[in-house]
């Protein structure tokens, strides 16, 4: 009786050993590759910073952290705050939510539409969706190019149909950074959603009606309450590759309308301040996590609401 | 209850915002390519319908270089990342709950959390020392890096047809008296055959795509198509870059088309 059960434990023992063996490799190279230079930015962040980029080993400093927000004035040597960082974080934080609400805006219809179609054409709109999701993000942050620029298709339809005399100046503004982010990250704002509506209980809805309810109150009152864990999904999936773009401003918001990004990118090329550079990252970082448990908290809570 | 007066799932203008959707979506990728047959010397005027820019490109060494990289390094890490993940995806499914098993699920699924920016900077301060210290700069560290984010991407559809499989087959091999390896050999491997060669296709695709963290990895020399296009977006953009891109678009768009029919026959 012990015995087999001694046995039957070593052999589970033996199993769960195999299982630590097969996914070393995977959790090796993503430890080496990923997880660990993490921490090793995060102690770059506290020390001193070298001449020509780099860091000073041994040379502790919270300098790094204390400029994310401050900076030291060079004729009196007294702290004020970084003008310029504070108003890119702003400028981040405010180009993403937008994003989320135009992607929203568009995408929630879209989303509801293609879930109501018949199950074999549903594939085919879905199918629609990814493609432009699986394009690469540079060349379609270029596509964008391709419609906003002053001799673009946008400029050249609006000035054929005499709507405006002179060339709209959208590249290098934000409106094209918000333009270009919207279109990239809207199928992953439609594929969440479209998951979470295709559940709907319809009948949920008709009830709704059968107690006159209007098509707007049916819509704000039944539909938006249950598929809100799709809502707050797709939210997330476009607020956080929003808030670390760094390839949509570089292409199409030039130099001068910077996010968070491209500011972490400059700490390592022209700026030469690693340790600043390490700590903006690790801040985009914990405002990523922020959105995260916010997103888990309230999943988690629709979840229950739901069974 | 059967037809009522009205479609009860229908919103009014909702068709309307979704075709605007779409046209929205596939504008830009037309406008590229439309732009990339322009026969004219720069983006600003139509000059005619012309293949030149395909065939400059075609010529450029540099872009050659580039896509034989792109190619070679894509091919390598999702080629280690399918591996590892198929290794992980059998480990992590069809088990009781273990000690690690949620730090296995949080550590693999790591690099999908964190801003690619920021992965690439925690590279380039990791590598850059590794670089000085070994005096190795070849492509290793790309591929490495490439690894690491595809990995996520292989393990997903493997995972994902692990857990809809049943055990009963495996059993019915192990009562045959097959040994654990030659289960695998002859029932595990032949059914996760598609979902194997879709993961290895996504993470095929998605280094393929990758910019920001090449980019900051990379050494001197070892551009990859998308950060040579992006180095080259700083200058004019000439219709050569449309070409070039065109040719990239078709090819991300072909893989993703087989992956989708894969799929769609395991199903």
């Amino acid at each position: 009786m012990s015995g087999a059960q001694e046995a039957a434990l070593a052999a589970q023992k033996k199993d769960i050993r195999s299982r630590w063996l097969l996914s070393a490799p995977a959790l090796l190279i993503i430890f080496c590759a990923a997880v660990g230079p993490l921490f090793v930015m995060l102690f770059y962040s506290f020390m001193a910073k070298g001449d020509y980029g780099d860091v000073k080993f041994g040379e502790f400093s919270l300098d790094g952290w204390t400029s994310v927000l401050f900076q030291r004035d060079i004729f009196d040597d007294t702290l004020g705050l970084a003008d310029a960082h504070l108003s890119i974080i702003w400028r981040s934080l405010q180009l993403s939510f937008f994003t989320t609400l135009f992607t929203l805006i568009l995408g929630f219809p879209t989303a509801y539409f293609i879930a109501t179609r018949p199950q074999h054409t549903r594939e085919v709109w879905v199918f629609l969706v990814t493609i432009p999701f699986w394009t690469n993000l540079l060349i379609r942050a270029f596509a964008m190019q391709q419609v906003i620029r002053n001799e673009g298709l946008l400029n050249n339809a609006l000035l054929w149909l005499g709507i405006i005399k002179q060339p709209l100046q959208i590249m290098y503004t934000d409106t094209a950074n918000l333009l270009g982010m919207t279109y990239v990250y809207l199928p992953l704002m439609v594929l969440p959603l479209y998951a979470s509506i295709e559940k709907l209980d319809f009948r949920l809805v008709e009830a709704g009606y059968d107690l006159y309810a209007t098509r707007f109150q049916v819509l704000w009152r039944i539909v938006i309450p249950l598929v809100k864990p799709g809502l707050i999904a797709g939210s997330i999936l476009v607020f956080i590759p929003s808030l670390g773009a760094y390839v949509i401003p570089r292409v199409l918001g030039g130099g001068k309308n910077m996010m968070l990004g491209n500011l972490i990118e400059m700490q390592f090329g022209s700026g030469r301040n690693w340790p600043l550079g390490a700590a903006m990252s690790i801040t985009l970082m914990a405002l990523v996590m922020i959105a995260l448990i916010f997103y888990v908290k309230n999943a988690s809570r629709g979840g229950a609401g739901h069974a | 209850m059967r037809r009522s007066r009205f479609d009860i799932r229908a919103q009014p203008g909702f068709g309307f915002i979704t075709l605007f959707t779409f046209f929205a979506l596939y504008l830009p990728i037309a406008a590229l390519v439309i732009y990339s047959f322009n026969g004219a010397e720069s983006l600003s005027r139509w000059g005619g319908f012309s293949t030149r820019w395909f065939a400059a490109a075609w010529q450029n060494d540099a872009v050659q270089d580039a896509a034989i990289r792109s190619l070679v390094i894509a091919t390598w890490a999702a080629l280690i990342a399918t591996v590892a993940a198929t290794m992980a995806a059998l480990a992590t499914t069809r088990t009781r709950p273990y000690r690690g098993l949620t730090f296995k699920y949080a550590l693999i699924n790591q690099p999908l959390m964190v801003p690619e920016i920021v992965t690439a900077v925690a590279l380039l301060i990791v590598f850059s020392r590794v670089k000085v210290w070994t005096g190795y700069s070849g492509l290793g560290y790309l591929i490495a890096a490439h690894t690491a984010f595809c990995i996520p991407f292989a393990y997903l559809p493997i995972r994902a047809r692990l857990e809809s499989m049943d055990l009963t087959l495996e059993r019915a091999a192990a009562d045959l008296y097959a040994s654990s390896w030659q289960a695998f050999r002859y029932v595990t491997l032949p059914l996760l055959r598609p979902a194997i060669i879709a993961g290895f296709m996504l993470a095929f695709v998605i280094s393929l795509d990758d910019v920001v963290i090449t980019e900051f990895v990379k050494s001197g020399g070892q551009d990859t198509l998308p950060t040579y296009m992006l180095g080259q977006l700083r200058r004019e953009t000439s219709p050569e870059i449309n070409a070039i891109a065109t040719v990239f678009l078709a090819l991300s768009t072909a893989l993703v088309v087989i992956f989708f029919f894969i799929n769609r026959k395991k199903q």
